[in-house]
């Protein structure tokens, strides 16, 4: 299945772009997703850093099965306020 | 303004303090207390000439929006309102207003303080320092992080 993927703020710096596509099996998780990241952008967080995943707006666990259309988006550690 | 509910407002528009308060001020209530994040001109001895907040916005105001009725279900408040600015915000600006009226002081001021631990916690909103000769984003301590033989993570943008 293919899914955009967005990324924002030090992750859209570092990968240089705002939104990929990415071609996953079926059934992939969030985990197979943050994996494939890594691996097409191995500067974008330190392998000691989890890369937190939100789907459709909502954060979403490692575990959690990702499906075709799902809204994905990378989020660094955030800093409002 | 992103939401047409008005207790949460995510907007590139100057804060405006005294309107936020009037959302949740009423007559029943003992205490309002009204809190403003500023921008800070300093970071470990470097001068900050500007700041720069981006937001994952469809999900910020979610967030707020969750955090508001948590906050309400958690403290004997009345109302609570929350308007957080992105994009540029000059030094000594507000970025950040959190309004809560309660018929009591303590809960007011308890109600505000978890509110804004809460938000720096959850919202998906990233604040950037800006230095004469660089910048970092505030909360990612890795800025230093290279692969070997790869692009410097830290490279400037053009």
């Amino acid at each position: 299945m293919e899914l955009k993927v967005r990324f924002f703020a030090l992750y859209r710096e570092r990968a240089g772009k705002n939104l990929v596509s990415l071609d996953l099996p079926d059934k992939s998780t969030v985990a197979d997703l943050t994996a494939e990241v890594r691996r097409r952008y191995p500067n974008l967080a330190p392998p000691e850093v989890s890369i937190v995943v939100a789907v459709n707006a909502d954060y979403a666990e490692p575990e959690t099965m990702l499906r075709p259309g799902d809204d994905v988006c990378l989020i660094p550690p955030v800093s409002g306020g | 303004m992103i939401e047409d509910n008005p207790a949460i407002q995510l907007t590139h528009d100057v804060l405006d303090a005294e309107r936020v308060t009037s959302l949740v001020k009423n007559d029943t209530n003992g205490a309002v207390v009204t809190f403003l994040g500023t921008t800070r001109n300093h970071f470990q001895g470097r001068r900050v000439v500007t700041l720069e907040y981006e937001a994952f916005e469809e999900m910020a105001v979610k967030k707020l929006e969750d955090i508001r009725q948590e906050i309400r279900a958690e403290f004997s408040i009345e109302d609570i309102a929350i308007a957080h600015r992105i994009g540029t915000v000059p030094i000594g600006e507000v970025s950040l207003v959190v309004a809560v009226a309660s018929p009591h002081r303590v809960e007011a001021f308890q109600a505000c303080q978890k509110a804004v631990d809460r938000l720096k916690e959850t919202v998906p909103i990233w604040k950037k320092e800006v230095f004469e000769d660089g910048s970092r984003w505030v909360a990612c301590e890795d800025h230093e992080f290279e692969v070997p033989g790869g692009v410097p993570a830290s490279a400037p943008e053009d």
